[in-house]
């Protein structure tokens, strides 16, 4: 081996400490990007792959009631490829052992034998034989929730009938790879259940005979789902159609764009982050080391080594250190990834998963990080080319040193002589010192992002639940009933209050915009069930007009006092135009509201209601429950609060996780930054520290001057790690904005708190080690070398 | 030695200033003087009389300000900064007073560096073996003492066989014992190998052992003296 070679493996070992913490801050930025889009490339290929195979719709569309006859008036529509009618139905479910009221969704399944548009994927069982209506296969969420084996049986009500249904398989679909009830806040699939029936079974339970309510499209290739839309819209008017939607619409597959979104903005903002963070370590710790190693360079040059021979041994080195760096990083992301994307199975459930890495990923994350290095270090190698054998060979001129301006201020009586060295050494570079407030102030600011998260969720549901939707149970009827159905309800034994609400389905439009929601009639003196205005509080629904979510009004950009084209999409379907009186505040959801009888009025009906809102004593929920799913009338309940705990449940082990590599990964980044500060600011004064060691100076004392000055840098970084953080925290909330969902900004006094905690503690331990370092200061050896 | 000898450098009004900002430092000014080849010349001053700077311009690692100076022949005063590399690579050693080894690489290592980018170079071992430090070629500098680094760097020096080696205090940092030790080495090398040799010193006592005193002042030549008789360098006291 050559001897430059031997030197720098010598070089790179002693600095081993250094080394790691930098390849660990660069190990941490390849790890997320490898994971986040490894796990991107994983779920697109498998989302795709089970959308090809399982033959995914293109359009979808609900309606009342069409005869069977007209699907090959619909089959003629230009751009239709194929096409299936199903019959769906919503029931409530009873699982023995299970107490609590179930919501199922029941869909006609598919012949075996031909493969449908959204086919089915067995995990277990078989599809159930269209001969038999006491069959049915139910979705692996909703199974593995209960515990479900084959040959177990369930009890379905359907249209007011009841039905015991045997599990003859277990199977997922392409259409509820996210598994959400409608108008749900989460997943819950302990309570929501997708069952798949045999057709004739559920149409005659349904009043479907010969009929169908449900519709998937497959569009011909290059054919653009809009046209398609109109027309069966047109088409689809006479039977009750809801109004077709195009995939991208599709709640399953919007909330995994959404994710896909997320994932790839998380690939990119931390390996920035952590890149920026590496290459200003890399030039910190090169550029000490060049300057160290001045005389070495020196020599070198003066027996005839070339200026590139030189440099090119420096690169090397960092090219070591990032080696180091990207090794780990592409291990542990590709161990991540891996793990990342088992925990999208729980949310996600895909039928498979097609883990891959992509060498491109690899390609180019090796590639950011050698730029990143060569941007650090690229001013140091200069120097390397730029220095002068003769003058490197002189000893240093000592550091140019000035009083701060805190002394020049006059403050300078208020100052120790130690005081005053560390407040000078800061201010003769300011530029490093800066840096390094950044570096720390960067890792602040990802920790704080750590726990936004959680306080989002937790205000959302301390507002949703807290202030907005404060009822226990929500029961749908199977049709709008008349008023007095409120009453059979209240009378019910436990139950405390009962509220009323309608829900239209209807088609917004202002302009050019339109959107597809339902429009929610309460009473305007609503207690449980309530509006709330931008300041949280409470907003009764007007005499007149329409209130929009704030949500539903910034996509249909529309603004109070303005007016928009209500399409109803059911009973008589009127087109109205109504004038909207005002938005409300709420992160999930995007309906639109209106005072009940006004909403009557419009519909041009009588007193009806699609349901209620209860309130209940919480001992006698069993009675009640059993009390509702007698009643024909109810198509479902929901018990919000249930569904919230259960999603806590969840959710709480993957945030943990999350959580724990945030602090991780920002300790990562707080230390190295903390601790390279304070070696090389060891290794520039180990000669002065020593000197004043010798002039009497205690141990204590010493440490004092080299960690004054961290703990210096700590305190400014803080607060201005608060600074970035929250920013960072917008930057991170405003980018997950979307139709679907929408999250607060909040920073909480405890996200500041657990940043700066951690900060502190590791400043601490970077502290400790160096002192532990001046503990050992070989006194004599410092002096006898020459800086 | 003779005149007759190959001049090794000319060097002629060779004078070098210093900019520091606001001052001008005169380092030399109008130094002229040859040097021959085997011939062993003691530059004799005190600090600050431009010893160093001559030699730094010698060796190829400084550039005058004005004047002329030529190795061979060949004219260094304009030689690009590549032509300088490439004369110190092939043609000089140096040897300098903090001995400048490179700490993490042992005695043999530190001549290794050398000697891999030179053309004929004797291998590290026979290099050490020349300086008396056979026993300790995996020694690093740490574990060895100031005497001991010196005849390292000297090894290091002269591995490559070069024509010239400059020596800038090469006793500087040591005691007299190992002083003349180190002074030793360097006699026996440029007698057996004929090595143009240029040491600088302000201790006249070593003046003794060279063909030539040239003893500078202020950035000038105030004289060359010619030893009437060269002593052995065990033999110098001081």
């Amino acid at each position: 081996m050559r001897a430059l070679d031997h030197k720098r493996w010598r070089d790179f070992w002693k600095m081993r400490g250094q080394v790691l913490a930098i390849g660990l801050v660069i190990a941490a930025g390849v790890a997320i990007y490898v994971m986040s889009l490894s796990t991107l490339d994983s779920l697109t290929l498998t989302r795709q792959t089970y959308y090809r195979d399982y033959r995914f719709a293109d359009v979808f569309v609900s309606l009342k009631r069409a005869p069977l006859s007209f699907k090959e008036r619909l089959q003629e529509i230009a751009g239709v490829e194929q096409l299936r009618t199903r019959v769906v139905a919503a029931a409530n479910l009873t699982v023995p052992g299970f107490h609590e009221p179930i919501s199922g969704h029941l869909i006609s399944c598919p012949i075996p034998g031909v493969t449908p548009l959204n086919s089915l994927y067995l995990r277990r069982g078989r599809l159930v034989d269209p001969g038999r209506d006491d069959e049915v296969v139910v979705s692996e969420a909703f199974a593995k929730a209960h515990n479900f084996t084959l040959g177990e049986t369930l009890t379905a009500t359907i249209n007011g009938r009841r039905k015991i249904l045997r599990i003859v398989g277990i199977a997922l679909s392409p259409e509820f790879v996210y598994q959400l009830q409608p108008g749900s806040l989460f997943p819950d699939f302990k309570r929501y259940g997708i069952l798949w029936m045999g057709r004739k079974a559920l149409a005659n339970a349904y009043d479907m005979d010969g009929a169908f309510n449900d519709l998937l499209i497959k569009l011909a290739k290059g054919t653009r789902p809009e046209e398609v839309i109109e027309r069966l819209d047109r088409l689809l008017e006479p039977y009750g159609g809801l109004g077709a939607y195009a995939r991208r619409e599709q709640i399953s597959h919007r909330f995994l764009t959404e994710e896909f979104r997320q994932l790839e903005q998380m690939a990119t903002i931390y390996p920035a982050i952590f890149l920026a963070v590496a290459a200003f370590l890399l030039h910190v710790v090169i550029s000490r080391l060049i300057t160290t190693e001045r005389e070495q360079i020196a020599i070198l040059k003066a027996f005839g080594y070339y200026d590139r021979d030189i440099a090119f041994h420096y690169f090397k080195l960092v090219l070591m250190i990032v080696s180091v760096g990207v090794g780990i990083g592409l291990i542990a992301g590709f161990w991540l990834g891996q793990n990342l994307s088992e925990i999208y199975m729980d949310y996600y459930r895909f039928p498979f998963l097609l883990y891959t890495l992509h060498p491109r990923i690899v390609v180019f994350v090796v590639g950011v990080s050698l730029a990143a290095a060569g941007l650090g270090t690229g001013g140091a190698l200069r120097r390397v080319v730029k220095l002068a054998p003769a003058v490197a060979m002189r000893p240093e001129p000592p550091a140019s040193y000035r009083p701060s301006w805190p002394e020049r201020f006059g403050l300078k009586d208020f100052f120790s002589q130690p005081t005053r060295m560390i407040i000078r050494h800061l201010g003769r570079r300011p530029f490093k010192a800066a840096l390094s407030v950044i570096g720390i102030a960067l890792a602040c600011a990802i920790l704080m992002v750590g726990s936004i998260f959680q306080d989002a969720v937790d205000y959302i549901v301390e507002v949703q639940f807290g202030l907005a939707q404060r009822e226990d149970l929500t029961v749908t009827f199977v049709e709008p009933s008349a008023y007095r159905a409120l009453l059979s309800l209240q009378r019910l034994p436990g139950v405390d209050q009962g509220e009323p609400f309608r829900s239209v389905p209807v088609r917004l439009r202002f302009r050019q915009r339109h959107y597809l929601t339902a429009v929610v009639g309460m009473p305007e003196d609503s207690v449980l069930h309530r509006l709330l205005d931008e300041n949280l509080k409470s907003l009764k629904p007007p005499e007149a007009g329409i209130v929009l979510t704030d949500q539903l009004g910034s996509i249909l950009k529309v603004k109070p006092g303005e007016r928009l084209t209500l399409e109803v999409l059911e009973g008589k379907r009127p087109q109205l135009q109504v004038t909207v009186a005002g938005l409300s505040k709420e992160f999930i959801g995007v309906s639109a509201y209106m005072e009940l009888s006004a909403l009557n009025r419009l519909m041009r009906e009588d007193n009806l209601i699609s349901g209620a809102y209860l309130a209940v004593d919480e001992s006698q929920l069993a009675s009640i429950y059993k009390a509702l799913d007698e009643m024909p009338r109810v198509a479902g309940t929901v018990a919000r609060r249930h569904a919230v705990t259960s999603f806590y449940e969840t959710m709480a082990d993957q945030m943990l996780v999350f959580t724990f590599f945030i602090i991780f990964f920002a300790g990562v980044i707080a230390f190295g930054v903390v601790y390279n500060s304070a070696r090389i600011t060891l290794s520039e004064r180990a000669r002065e520290l020593a000197s004043l060691r010798i002039l009497g100076f205690r141990r204590l004392e010493i440490a004092y001057i080299l960690l004054g000055e961290l703990a210096i840098l700590t305190l400014v970084a803080i607060p201005l790690g608060f600074l970035l953080g929250y920013g960072l925290c917008a930057y991170i909330i405003y980018s997950l904005q979307t139709d679907l969902y929408r999250i607060p900004l909040l920073v909480e006094p405890g996200t500041y708190a657990f940043a700066a905690t951690v900060i502190i503690l590791a400043t601490a331990l970077s502290s400790g080690l160096v002192g532990w370092r001046i503990q050992r200061l070989d006194l004599i050896a410092v002096l006898k070398t020459r800086e | 030695m003779t005149e007759a000898a190959e001049a090794v450098f000319a060097v002629t009004g060779l004078s070098k200033i210093y900019d520091m900002g606001e001052v001008r430092v005169s380092a030399l000014s109008g130094v002229d003087l040859t040097l021959f080849a085997g011939e062993l010349v003691v530059l004799l001053g005190p600090s600050g009389s431009g010893k160093s700077t001559l030699l730094n311009i010698l060796g190829g690692l400084d550039t005058p300000s004005a004047g002329r100076f030529s190795y061979r022949g060949r004219d260094l005063t304009t030689a690009t900064d590549r032509e300088l590399i490439d004369f110190r690579r092939y043609h000089v050693g140096f040897v300098f007073q903090f001995y400048n080894l490179i700490p993490s690489l042992t005695a043999r290592e530190n001549v290794a560096a050398v000697t891999e980018i030179a053309k004929q170079p004797m291998t590290p071992e026979e290099a050490l073996a020349l300086v008396g430090l056979k026993e300790r070629l995996d020694h690093f500098p740490a574990q060895l003492s100031g005497g001991e680094q010196q005849r390292v760097a000297i090894a290091r020096a002269i591995a490559k066989n070069p024509a010239v080696l400059l020596c800038d205090e090469p006793t500087g940092s040591l005691d007299s014992k190992t002083g003349r030790v180190v002074l030793a080495v360097l006699e026996r090398i440029n007698r057996e190998l004929g090595t143009t040799t240029v040491l600088i010193t302000h201790n006249a006592v070593i003046a003794a052992m060279a063909d030539r005193v040239i003893k500078l002042a202020d950035g000038r030549v105030v004289g060359i003296e010619r030893p009437s008789e060269r002593l052995a360098a065990h033999d110098l006291i001081w």
